[in-house]
Order: structure tokens, then sequence, then C-alpha cells
């Protein structure tokens, strides 16, 4: 009966992160234990401010702290009940997790179309089965298809993330770790990224770990959010609460009931936390 | 935009080496025109013999820039490597009488196997690291290479003979008085497919591709599941092929001898001038290169005694030092060279 809530459990969640430290170049501890998870079908939101850990945190996940003399020196990361730390990202990949990195890096002198082959780089299943996904992906991001022939490095701001996310689901990932997808966009370009990451998500049944600062439009297309804080989660709960709870309203929303606090509320309000946790 | 409307000012230092360039090719014209027939087909002969000679120094510099672009390693054993594999391949034939169309493919797979112990043992412990720490392991290659080739093979001059054509080309010497090396006609003919062969694998396949990614952006192409140490090995037997190729020419010519090594310092002036990670730009860097210092060789010692009275055997030797000073110059006026690849900027 255990054994069998075990299974049923390890198909619900797909990605576990259990209370990681990491440290880079062997002595800034960035991580100081940080868990999480994150359902199959979900989107989950990892917010916080900057210097938070949010990018660590999914480096870690996807293996590329490696090449940045980052190191996971404590807890595990569990994909579909392995663990897959020691893996590399070439590894994760065929599982099934990408992640889309922050400030999008296309392959610049990659014209749009090749970024996207790019993508597909680790299949073994066949040009036609790539072409099919290459029409999909131009289904979700017509803007792209405009601009296949173009140099990536020529694109505006807004076509390298469709190009970004394009080139990652090119790979059939099952989960994308979605690394601040609004930076340098204007609202009304993050909100259509947002929804196309919505679709994905319905349509396709891609799994997203999405790290935001920009946690209004992270949390009401999220389903659960975790709240990071210099490399602490200091607090979690389905997003729809998380917008009702007062001290994110205050925090992270820019609202409250007594208006604007000055910084150095929020500055006391941070060590008041701290020491508390 | 901007940038390229000032790129085309005639006031800017590229503007006035343009119009330098193109008052020195009009002169050349003249000059040709008003030469008597032998002369002019000495002339020709010698610049033949230039390009040539280019076509080596190109393909030296293009197994750089296939390195560079991937790796951003200043692979200073490239002409090492081209020693390299010469003697191997000597070895095979000389040594063991192993025909040349088997010992070509063994000696692709000794570079191949050099690519893996590359990769295994220095470039591996190395990621990350700066540049130029780098480029200090590429020197120590050079060395292990020479020495591991000189223990297993010896150091004396070996002939090579893969069977390439010998002697004057009939059809030119018949046809047009001139005198050139079938030799050398087919050393450009050979870099010629090898160039073509490597932009269309880079430009139309999967493996291509990937080099491509890597050489725009590390992180990136990690990210997509791109192994950059699977492409390293690829690219470093690429540039291993390529200098097997070069030390067959040039082996072919005058021996396999250790002053092959030494063709890779004139690499160095090529890859100024084309630009360090642009194919087309080493091929012609390459050329220029190879042209200009047979004609400066000729024909400058007597250009400056003319014009300005200086004594013309000042410029006897110009041949070896020529690339540098044209390598120098190049700097001040365009120093991402001919075809260095644009910098895209924004982000
Ligand atoms: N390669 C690195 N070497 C050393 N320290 C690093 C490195 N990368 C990040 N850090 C540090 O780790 C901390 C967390 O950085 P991280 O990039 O994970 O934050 P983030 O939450 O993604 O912030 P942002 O919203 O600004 O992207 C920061 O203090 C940063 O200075
Ligand atoms: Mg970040």
């Amino acid at each position: 009966m255990a054994a069998l809530a075990e299974t049923s459990d390890a198909a619900e969640t797909l990605l576990l992160v259990s209370n990681i430290e990491v440290i880079y170049n062997h002595v800034v501890l960035v991580l100081k234990g940080v868990s999480l998870s994150v359902p199959r079908g979900g989107i989950t939101a990892l917010l916080g401010g900057n210097g938070a850990g949010k990018t660590t945190t999914l480096k870690a996940i996807s293996s590329l702290l490696q090449s940045e003399r980052g190191e996971i020196t404590k807890g595990s990361i569990t994909y579909r009940g392995e663990p897959i730390a020691g893996l590399n990202p070439s590894e994760l990949v065929r599982k099934g997790v990408i992640q889309v990195m922050e400030g999008r890096h296309c392959f610049a002198h990659l014209t749009v179309e090749e970024n996207l082959l790019a993508g597909a780089y680790t299949r073994g299943d066949g040009r036609a089965a790539i072409a099919r996904d290459l029409d999909l992906v131009y289904d979700y991001f017509p803007r792209l298809k405009e601009r296949r022939r173009s140099q990536a490095g020529y694109t505006s701001g807004g076509e390298q993330q469709m190009c970004a996310i394009g080139r990652a689901l090119m790979s059939r990932p099952q989960t994308i770790l979605l690394d601040e997808p609004s930076m340098g966009l204007a609202p009304q370009l993050v909100e259509q990224i947002f929804g196309i990451v919505k679709r994905l998500n319905e349509e396709q049944g891609v799994s997203f770990l999405l790290a935001e600062q920009n946690t209004n439009v992270a949390l009401r297309y999220a389903h659960y959010g975790y709240i990071l804080e210099s490399g602490r989660v200091v607090m979690d709960g389905p997003a729809a609460q998380l917008r009702e709870n007062p001290d994110v309203k205050e925090f992270y929303l820019g609202m409250s009931e007594e208006g604007r606090k000055s910084f150095r509320d929020v500055r006391s309000y941070r060590r008041r936390k701290r020491w508390l946790s | 935009m901007m940038a390229s409307l000032s790129r085309l000012r005639l006031a800017s230092p590229e503007g006035v080496g343009l119009l330098l360039l193109a008052a020195y090719a009009a002169y050349g014209l003249f000059w040709l025109g008003s030469i008597d027939e032998r002369d002019r087909l000495f002339f020709y002969e010698v610049t033949l013999s230039g390009l040539l000679a280019g076509v080596m120094y190109s393909l030296v510099a293009l197994g750089f820039v296939l390195i560079f672009k991937s790796s951003g390693i200043f692979n200073f054993s490239q002409g090492v490597m081209a020693l390299f594999a010469g003697l191997f391949l000597t070895g095979f034939m000389n040594d063991f009488g192993v025909p040349a169309f088997l010992a070509i493919p063994l000696t692709v797979a000794v570079m191949v196997a050099v690519a893996f112990a590359v990769e295994r043992f220095v470039l591996r412990h190395l990621v990350n690291q700066e540049p130029i720490i780098l480029f200090m392991a590429t020197i120590g290659l050079a060395f292990v290479l020479e020495g591991v080739g000189d223990i297993l093979w010896g150091s004396d001059v070996k002939p090579l003979d893969v069977g390439l054509p010998r002697g004057a080309s009939d059809f030119l010497l018949d046809g047009y008085g001139l005198y050139v090396e079938k030799l050398e006609i087919a050393a450009a003919a050979v870099a010629a497919v090898l160039v073509v062969a490597l932009s269309l694998f880079s430009q139309y396949t999967r493996i291509g591709r990937a080099l491509r990614a890597v050489a725009d952006d590390h992180q990136a192409a990690l990210s997509v599941g791109i192994s950059l140490r699977t492409i390293w090995v690829i690219v470093w037997s690429i540039a291993g092929a390529v200098a097997l190729v070069a030390g067959i020419m040039w082996g072919s010519k005058s021996g396999v001898q250790f002053s092959l090594a030494l063709i890779a310092l004139k690499a160095l002036p090529v890859l100024i001038l084309g630009g360090f990670t642009s194919i087309p730009g080493a091929i012609l860097g390459g050329l220029i290169i190879g042209v200009g210092e047979k004609w400066a060789e000729i024909y400058l010692g007597e250009v400056m005694n003319a014009l300005f009275g200086l004594n013309a055997s000042w410029f006897t030797a110009i041949e070896n030092w020529f690339a540098y000073v044209l390598a120098l110059a190049f700097l001040l006026v365009r120093p991402q060279g001919l075809f260095g690849e644009k910098i895209i900027e924004r982000v």
C-alpha cells in the first residue's frame, strides 16, 4: 500500500528539490537550503528580487552550474524519482528537462530557424518528426515564421524570447525551466508570452518552473508559487493564495493598505524576517 | 546603420586603405602593360607560386580558425600538428611500407586519437580558465607533439610521395609558356575541395550547426543539450585532418622536416589579415600573404631603389618578414581583419 502511494506520488511530482545548498567558486554560499517541487502539468513560479537565487536554483536543476564553477554541496534533486544531480545538461535534455536561460541567449549568427533546429540536437527520431515540431513551434509563434531567415542576433527582444522558448520546445521537453521571460519586454508583449506559456502548458502538457521578478504577472499565470529571499524559500503556496497574502501584496506586488512604505521599513522588515526564520 | 555608413566614408582609415589599394592596382596594371612579354610571364609565375604558397598558409590558418571559433582557444600547436601528421604518414609509408591509400586513413585515425587525448587530458581540466592559460596549454601541447614525433620517427628530413603528380604542368608550359608545378596545382585543388566540403558541412548538417552554435554561445549550446566535449573532439579531429592535408602538401614539396612547424608562425599574420573567426578570411589572408611576400621578394628592392634610392640589398630576405609588416599595417587599419565576424551587439 505504501509502495503504491509512493509510485503514484512520484507520477504526480516531476521535479523534487530538497534542501539544496549551492556554493560558487568554493566560497560564496548562495542557496542556503532550498526545497521545492514541480508537479506534472503545472506552472510553478519561483519569485524573488535581484540576487535572491532564482537563476542559481534553475541552473542547479539543469546542471548548468557545472560550467560556472558552482557546486551543489548539500541536498538532493530528483526527477520522476531518480536523482539527477550528477547528470550533465545533455542527459537532462534527453530526459525532458530543458532550461531557457535568462537573457535569451539565442545563437546570434544562426538564423531563427537554425536556432530552432539546434534545439532538436539531442533528438534521434528523424527529420520528419523534427519538421512536424518546427511547424508546431511556428503555430505557437507565427512571428518566428516571418523571421525564420533572419539572423537571431538582429531580431527584437520579444522575438528572441520567442526564439529561445521555441528552441527549447524543439527538444520535446516535459519540463521547461524558464528564467525571467519578462525581462526587458513591454507589458503587452509580456502578456502575450505568458499567454503562450499557458497554452503550451494546457495544450501540450508541458510543465513549467518559472523564475520571475515580475510577481504580478507570474502569479496570474502560475498555479503555485515559491518566494525566495537571499537563498531561502521564505513563503510558498497556491498562486491565488499568495496573491491575497498581505506581505506579498506589500513587498512583491507593490500595494498596501496604508500606501507604499518607505525603503527603510522594507529593510527592517527583511531584517526581522531573517531573524525569525 | 550609422556604423555601416561610416565604414564607407573615404576619410576613414579603411577608406584611405581602399583608395591606396585601388591606386596600387591601377599602377600595377599600367606597369604590366608596359613591360615586355618575358617579364610579364615571369610576373605571372611569381604570382602563381605566391598563390600556391599561400594555399599552404591558408590551410594552417583554417585549422586555427576552426578551433578558435568553437572553443576560443588560440591553438599554438596547429603547425606542429601538420608536422606530426606528416611524420606519421611518412613513418607508415617509408618504415612500414604501407601504401598511401591506407597510410592516409591511418594517419587520420592518429589525428582523431590526438583529438580525443587533447580533450581528455587538457581541455576537460581547463574549461572555464582564462584564454591565456589555454593558450599556454597549447604551447605545451606543441612541445609534446614535437617530442613524440621526434622520438618515434627521428628528426631527419623524410621524403614523402603519396602519388601526387610531379613536374611542370605541360598544359600551362606549352599553351602559355608558364612554368608551374603540377604538385602545386593539385595542392590548390585539394585545398579548394576541402574548404567547400567544410563549409557545406558546417552549413547543412546537424553537427555543423552545433559547431556554429557552440561558436556563438557556449552556455546556450550546453543548455540545449549539445555536449561541448563531443564538439571539441570533432573540431580537433577536423583540425587534425586539415593539418594532415597541409603536411602532405608541404612534405611532398620539400620533404617532411621539423621546419614545417614554422609555417604556423606565418599563420599568425594570415589570421590578423583574415580575421580569427572567418574561414573565407583565412583562405584569402593566406593567398594575400603568399602573393605579397613573393612580390615583395622579387620587386620591392628595385622599386624602393628607384623611388627612394634605398639600397636594394636591404630587401633581399624580405620574404621572411614581409608578412609580419603587412599584418602590423593591417592592425592599424582594420583590427578585426578582413572578414572578422561582426559582433552583433544587441542582446
Ligand atoms: N557565477 C557566479 N559566481 C559567483 N556568484 C554568483 C554567480 N552567479 C550568481 N552569483 C551570486 O549568487 C546570488 C544569486 O544570484 P542569482 O543569479 O541566482 O539571482 P537571481 O534571483 O536570479 O537574480 P536576478 O533576478 O537578478 O536574476 C547573487 O548574489 C549573485 O551575485
Ligand atoms: Mg536570475
